[in-house]
């Protein structure tokens, strides 16, 4: 019997998360960075709504809605603050911005 | 995603996913957070981030010495590791399948209800944190006049 359980939807979003915490560590492009941030939180977005399903309730949607803000804020910012960085240093590789000194 | 070279290629990677959740989201009867998925991150987001990708203009230099850090036998570590430790935790979930829910569960009408009740207080802080968001990205954004 091969039915989609709760179980699926946690499996997959854990991978998204790991992919997302990997791709985090591995990268040096802040933009792959950011993007990676993306995921991770897409992967909670996941959690949330099959487990709203789970317990037929509306209060997983209500937190994914607000995750989906805290993303986009977060997106805005962390690009603002890239390309702020970009005039300065021109370059967007993470190594590059060792010194806190601009 | 994680392995493309061209930052673009990436990006395009990232829609296709995250339409792919948006599917899941749908098929997990959240019609309304499936609606959003595609509205705010693959419409919104995605054109912040190719905008962006696209206003840097990049040199070719650049994207060849992009390469993966010294640092990716640890990250496969901490990934699997945390991935094995979260496949343990999910085991002790009891295999209960899906019941079936009411026709309205998951439209934008019971979500509403609950996100202007329940959670009304919640839903005004992240209006705040929208606002501060705004003005925070444009006062990164713009130039130096001093």
């Amino acid at each position: 019997m091969t039915e989609i359980t709760i179980h699926h939807y946690l499996i997959l979003s854990a991978l998204l998360f790991c992919l997302g915490l990997i791709g985090v560590i591995v990268r040096k492009n802040l933009l792959v960075m950011l993007m990676c941030i993306e995921v991770m939180m897409n992967a909670i977005n996941l959690t949330f709504v099959a487990l709203a399903r789970y317990f037929n309730t509306p209060d997983g949607h209500v937190m994914a809605i607000f995750v989906m803000a805290i993303a986009a804020v977060e997106a805005a910012i962390g690009l603002g603050i890239v390309i702020m960085i970009f005039r300065k240093k021109e370059s967007i590789h993470a190594d590059d911005y060792r010194s806190m000194k601009g | 995603m994680i392995l493309q070279k061209n930052p673009i290629a990436s990006a395009i990677c990232l829609v296709i996913s995250f339409f792919s959740l948006a599917a899941l989201f749908a098929l997990l009867n959240a019609h309304f957070v499936a609606i959003l998925q595609i509205l705010v991150y693959a419409g919104a987001i995605m054109v912040l981030f190719i905008f962006v990708i696209m206003l840097l203009n990049l040199k070719k230099a650049e994207l060849i010495h992009d390469k993966m850090s010294s640092l990716s036998f640890f990250a496969l570590i901490i990934g699997l590791g945390l991935f094995g430790f979260l496949m343990m935790k999910f085991s002790l979930i009891p295999l209960v399948f899906f019941g079936e829910t009411s026709p309205s569960f998951g439209t934008a009408q019971e979500v509403g209800k609950s996100l202007f009740t329940q959670y009304a207080i919640p839903f005004e802080l992240i209006g705040i944190l929208l606002l501060i968001g705004i003005i925070g990205a444009v006062l990164l954004g713009r130039k130096d006049t001093d």
